[in-house]
């Protein structure tokens, strides 16, 4: 694929349906563009009807097709629930044996509730109203990468609409691999915080691996400590329409956050990613790479996925070190990507700040290589595919789940035939 | 013994301006165990000839055959030319980023020889071939070419030709860019695997510096988008000592006569 970072200003890409698309327009924010909202001048509330119900032209919801979302931005009412199961180890190996982690189910009035940050958007409130029990898992030590919990979601089922609440919660000094995997149908809505304490590390993989009838919308609230560190994976794979919004708030100086993405779009499917980190204090860190594959099979609906990435960088935030990629591979004609970087930096005194973002078609020079040497046609592609998504992958601490990641991508190449 | 032949290839690529043909006509045999090196100015078209013979899309052959022992190379898909025994070596090496060189060496083995090499016998082939030809280990697990120096990157082109062993061989431009130590173990990887197999190779360059460590039977001078002259090793030196005026003006002479 095409490898073009570029810095220029504008108000980032989009590659349409059927025209042959390698560009790049990512924007550094200038004096005539809007600005990123800093989380505090965002609107936030816990009360969904502080917020107008979106018509689909506001800057946040302008990509989101809203008549898909079966009313979660408009009151839907819960009928039905998640079920929400936490169990030590992933996959075949895990148990109930949880070690020393507290799992709680509490009201919206426990004090820690909200601790990760606010609501900004409707459908985020409208989950905080609604969600029956919030899911508190406690983690007050380090447990080792060979011991990752794995928290179950499970959707609540065809034609069911519900709203969920989790907080994983790192005390100081902590650390723990966490894989919250998603499945099953219905339509969801969820607010997720993430709370690292000082000197804390969380390395949390959030896979969505929904039915094709599923909706999801989920805002993502990670709180780093002091000098805590946090490795957010997003892995969005099902569903028919998938919306997730991290935020990074910076507690105080010296956190360390990387957010990566993998995405796989079929024809039909709606994967939304936006993402605000906001550097308010000294000398944190923030990387985020987001890496996109789409194929909308012909006479199928386009593939549609949407990345947003703003990173805001206040002026007390001296000492901030940044960088945003993403890219996008558009494996067949009916796709398409829109991608937005924005980086708006409010003081001189960083330590580097950069972002990067290219959408392009498979690269037939590489496949020609790869050909060149005698590799038949569709395993030269699956082996380019596999090389994309290869260094997210690598970053999943957890071998059983990258193995399943791996082959989860394998069947999606098997799907279309490409 | 095995045949390559090259008969009456005609070849265009697509213009802004339209079609344009770059091989005119070209006719070459190579057998087993012969090294031919096709010598000629930019632009005649000798790289053309390369990537025509491996099939890569952007050409398009409007004439003529490609036989390989009598088989038509330019009814097979790039990958059924390879394991038929083709080999080009590329001039710019293609960077193919997150694919690991040992994970698409082992993945084109398999692939050219019909069955996954043991691993064991594996793990030792590579490393020697590696040792050979200078080539640090920790290249293994990096991405293909990606981040690679020229000299590098065409260590790896040769490194690829003595694990998938094939009849023939293009090596298209393999000493450009290569410095006198570089040139010295590329070439030195080439001549291995010939004294080792019955490989026929087909030798493009702009220089005459490459052929002092890779012998040739026969020199074939490439003007214009066909062979102008055929000779053995002393056309080379003629080459040396006063460049390819006589050929280019020669061609633009015949350019200019009315047919």
């Amino acid at each position: 694929m095409t490898d073009t970072p570029v810095a220029s200003t504008g108000g980032g890409s989009t590659t349409a349906p059927g025209a042959p698309v390698l560009d790049v327009d990512p924007g550094i924010k200038t004096a005539s563009s809007p600005k990123i909202a800093p989380w505090e001048e965002r609107f936030t509330s816990y009360d969904v009807e502080a917020f107008e119900v979106p018509r689909g032209r506001e800057e946040q919801w302008r990509f989101t097709p809203l008549r898909r979302l079966n009313g979660l931005h408009d009151g839907a009412a819960a009928d039905g629930e998640v079920a929400v199961t936490v169990r030590s180890g992933f996959g075949d190996s895990a148990s109930d044996d949880l070690g020393g982690v507290r799992v709680e189910h509490v009201g919206r009035d426990d004090a820690r509730i909200g601790e990760g940050g606010i609501p900004a958007d409707r459908v985020a409130a409208q989950a905080w109203s609604a969600f029956p029990t919030a899911t508190v898992v406690t983690v007050d030590q380090p447990r080792s990468d060979d011991e990752p919990l794995t928290v179950q979601v499970e959707g609540p089922g065809f034609g069911k609409t519900a709203y969920a609440h989790l907080q994983l919660r790192l005390e100081h000094q902590a650390e723990a691999v966490v894989v919250v995997d998603h499945r099953g149908s219905g339509t969801v809505a969820a607010n997720l915080e993430l709370v690292v304490g000082d000197g804390a590390k969380l390395l949390v993989v959030e896979v969505h691996d929904w039915a094709d009838d599923a909706v999801f919308v989920g805002a993502q609230h990670l709180s780093v400590g002091r000098d805590a560190t946090i490795r957010h994976t997003s892995v969005t794979l099902g569903g028919d329409l998938v919306r997730l919004s991290p935020t990074v708030n910076y507690r105080a100086p010296g956190g360390d956050a990387e957010l990566d993405g993998l995405y796989f779009a079929d024809g039909g499917q709606h994967l939304e990613q936006r993402l605000l980190v906001d550097h308010t204090a000294t000398h944190c860190r923030s990387r985020v790479m987001y890496k996109g594959a789409l194929q909308g099979a012909e006479g199928d609906k386009a593939a549609h996925t949407v990345w947003v990435g703003d990173v805001l960088i206040r002026k007390e935030a001296e000492g901030t070190d940044s960088y945003e990629l993403n890219r996008n591979l558009l494996l067949t004609d009916n796709a398409r990507a829109d991608s937005v970087p924005n980086l708006e930096i409010e003081t001189g005194e960083i330590a580097g700040a950069g972002h990067a973002s290219a959408t392009g078609r498979f690269d037939d020079e590489q496949l020609f290589y790869l050909m060149a040497r005698g590799i038949p046609e569709a395993q030269a592609r699956r082996l380019v595919v596999r090389g994309f998504f290869g260094e997210v992958i690598a970053k999943v601490r957890v071998p059983a789940l990258r193995d399943r990641l791996e082959a989860a991508i394998e069947a999606e190449l098997e799907a279309v035939g490409v | 013994m095995s045949t390559l032949e090259i008969r009456d290839l005609h070849v265009e690529v697509e213009t802004e301006s339209g079609p344009k043909e770059i091989l005119r006509g070209v006719d070459l045999t190579v057998n087993s165990n012969e090294t031919h090196a096709i010598m000629g100015p930019n632009g005649s078209g000798k790289s053309t000839l390369a990537y025509s013979i491996a099939g890569h899309p952007k050409y398009t052959v409007t004439r003529g055959e490609v036989l390989l022992d009598g088989e038509n190379v330019l009814e097979m898909e790039v990958d059924e030319r390879a394991r038929a025994g083709l080999f080009l070596a590329m001039q710019y090496p293609v960077e193919v980023p997150g694919v690991s060189m040992s994970n698409f060496l082992r993945s084109a083995a398999t692939a050219v020889r019909g069955e996954a090499p043991k691993v064991r016998h594996w793990v030792k082939e590579v490393k020697s071939a590696m040792t050979d030809l200078e080539i640090d280990p920790a290249f293994a697990e990096r991405s293909v070419n990606e981040g690679f120096s020229g000299g590098e990157k065409k260590r790896h082109e040769v490194l690829q030709l003595s694990l998938l062993k094939p009849k023939f061989a293009v090596l298209d431009e393999t000493d450009s860019g290569l410095d006198v130590d570089a040139l010295r173990v590329v070439s030195k990887g080439v001549n291995d695997y010939k004294a080792q197999s019955d490989v026929g190779v087909l030798l493009i360059t702009h220089y005459t510096r490459i052929l002092r460590y890779i012998a040739p039977d026969r020199v074939h001078v490439f003007v214009n988008g066909r062979v102008a002259e055929s000779g053995g090793p002393e056309l080379a030196e003629e080459l040396e000592a006063n460049g390819y005026e006589r050929f280019t003006s020669a061609a633009a002479e015949k350019e200019g006569q009315p047919a």
